[in-house]
């Protein structure tokens, strides 16, 4: 008989302090500060609210495709975002993701596959373990985080689908919303909505590539990309497609956003790679945040963003100068 | 005699006004870093935002003309030069703060010739500085009639500085739309009063 013997440091689960209510201390205690500070300073202070109800996820931890690197912290890492549906600054996500709504959710799964059809997103996750994984995410803008995202291989959700022998790349689409995702509206804006990214299909299929959901052992917040993500961690953070609501797989190399909008600045690859600067800025070096105010954190790139080991091979004999 | 007195009051106490309100995006920034709320990436925020206060106090710099030529008031005159100067006070700190806090002191000839959006935005600071130094009476005086020329550099300048404002954007250039067009209608403005001449640097009418 097995009998389940619990270790002395675990805590009953009746002793543990209910998630809600922490939070709620947290809430209050920085609802205190920030009444202080309006105080002090009037309409100086926009509050952001970031974990309000965002659910705990089970998951097993991965240390193999986990970096021991200092993370950053949560609270940077769900204030500080590039997301430009809802504005191009980096606070905007935080401020205005809130407008969106993600559940429920489903993704429209199409193109050269067995499996084609429009999944809630539950049932596209059911067959699958999360795990966490610690990784480094590069900005194209020279500055990276760590972040433990929590989700599952892409590799496994894509095997699900089936895609047959004719498909060549997988293509991801983010929410196209004007009426919640705010900076669909402008008017000034040079993307064409949809966000879209794609990957060749022995990159989706690396054992790297992972579909996030959660991090730091929640639901991911609306900014970070909820509620599912792309994380292909040796390539530049606009890779990471967020809010997915489009599988496609295709034969024909699919065109991505960023190409579109510039494609003597960003291409399809867009692999971490200090050798090939932006036209317009040096990718030799990267601020770790968070950075400091004198005294810049400073790192130097690696090439695929330290991840050559598991991805090198995979653009063999390929001139990445030129497929940038 | 109390007209003059009074007058003399309300330009002291406007250039008082102006002077602490001119300090007010300094001071925003200042307690955002104190408080904490300057964000992951303070060197990034700081420098940025500087650059923006320069760009801003240049624009009320340019409105100051237009402002006397509607409300027929002399005295906004006596205060073009406070602003001017907290344009040049606000690009200096813009850059050194671009130097410290961003991309480090090596290498600085690199830096400033390589991109060109810094070569815009390096470019629009040299021609400001030959007006910041003859800012004061003295050297108004000593430049003669050559200064009312000379002083129409800021027009290039403010253009170089949307340029180099505009090369940064990445997608959404709302914001660019907006000054470039507030500058461009000041500076119609000064063709429509003054002919197109006027935005010609160095050259006297």
């Amino acid at each position: 008989m097995l009998i389940k013997q619990r270790p002395s440091w675990v805590l009953p689960e009746s002793e543990v302090t209910p998630k809600s209510i922490y939070l709620n201390r947290r809430k209050f205690m920085t609802g205190a500060i920030a009444s202080a500070a309006t105080l002090a300073v009037p309409g100086l202070l926009h509050a952001s609210d970031t974990s309000s109800d965002l659910k705990a996820l089970d998951y097993r931890a991965a240390p193999e495709y986990s970096t021991d690197e200092k993370k950053t912290p949560l609270d940077d890492v769900t204030a500080y975002n590039n997301f430009y549906e809802f504005g191009t600054g980096k606070g905007d996500p935080a401020k205005y993701a809130g407008e969106m709504s993600v559940d429920p959710w489903s993704v429209e799964v199409e193109g050269e596959c067995e499996r084609p059809g429009r999944y809630a997103l539950e049932d596209l996750l059911k067959p699958h373990d999360y795990e966490e994984r610690i990784y480094r995410l590069r900005c194209v803008e020279a500055w990276s985080m760590v972040i433990p995202w929590v989700g599952v291989p892409l590799a496994a959700v894509i095997k699900q689908l089936q895609p047959n022998s004719r498909a060549k790349y997988v293509y991801f689409e983010t929410l196209h919303d004007p009426k919640q995702m705010r900076a669909q509206r402008s008017l000034f804006s040079t993307v064409e909505w949809p966000y879209r990214e794609g990957l060749r299909m022995d990159e989706a299929m690396n054992e790297l590539s992972f579909l996030a959901v959660g991090l730091y052992g929640e639901a991911l917040p609306n900014q970070n990309g909820a509620p599912i993500r792309l994380v292909v961690p040796w390539k530049y953070g606009f890779k990471s497609i967020k809010s997915i609501v489009r599988i496609r797989f295709t034969e024909e190399q699919p065109k991505t956003s960023w190409e579109m909008l510039a494609p003597s600045e960003y291409g399809f690859y867009a692999n971490v790679n200090p050798e090939v600067d932006h036209p317009r800025w040096s990718q030799k070096r990267e601020r770790r945040l968070p950075s400091g105010i004198l005294r810049p954190n400073w790192i130097e790139t690696s090439k695929f963003n330290g991840y050559g080991e598991q991805v090198a091979q995979l653009y063999k004999g390929m001139d990445l100068s030129r497929f940038y | 005699m109390a007209a003059v007195k009074h007058q003399t009051m309300i330009l002291v106490v406007s250039k008082l006004l102006l002077f602490l309100a001119a300090l007010l995006p300094l001071g925003f920034i200042v307690t955002d870093v104190l408080a904490g709320r300057i964000g992951p990436d303070p060197g990034q925020a700081i420098t940025e935002r500087l650059g923006l206060a320069a760009f801003q106090f240049l624009l009320l710099t340019l409105v100051v003309t237009p402002l006397r030529q509607i409300t027929g008031w002399s005295g906004w005159l006596r205060l073009r030069r406070m602003l001017g100067l907290f344009v040049f006070f606000y690009a200096c700190l813009h850059i050194l703060a671009f130097l410290q806090l961003l991309v480090g002191w090596g290498d600085l000839w690199a830096t400033f010739t390589q991109r060109p959006y810094i070569i815009a935005g390096a470019s629009a600071f040299l021609l400001m500085v030959p007006l910041a130094a003859t800012s004061t009476k003295a050297m108004m005086k000593r430049v003669g009639r050559g200064w009312k020329p000379l002083h129409r550099l800021i027009y290039p300048a403010a253009v170089l500085v949307w340029v180099h404002f505009l090369w940064q954007a990445r997608s959404d250039i709302t914001e660019m739309v907006i000054y470039g067009s507030v500058l461009f209608v000041l500076l119609l403005l000064r063709v429509y009063w003054f002919g197109l001449t006027t935005l010609i640097p160095l050259r006297r009418r």
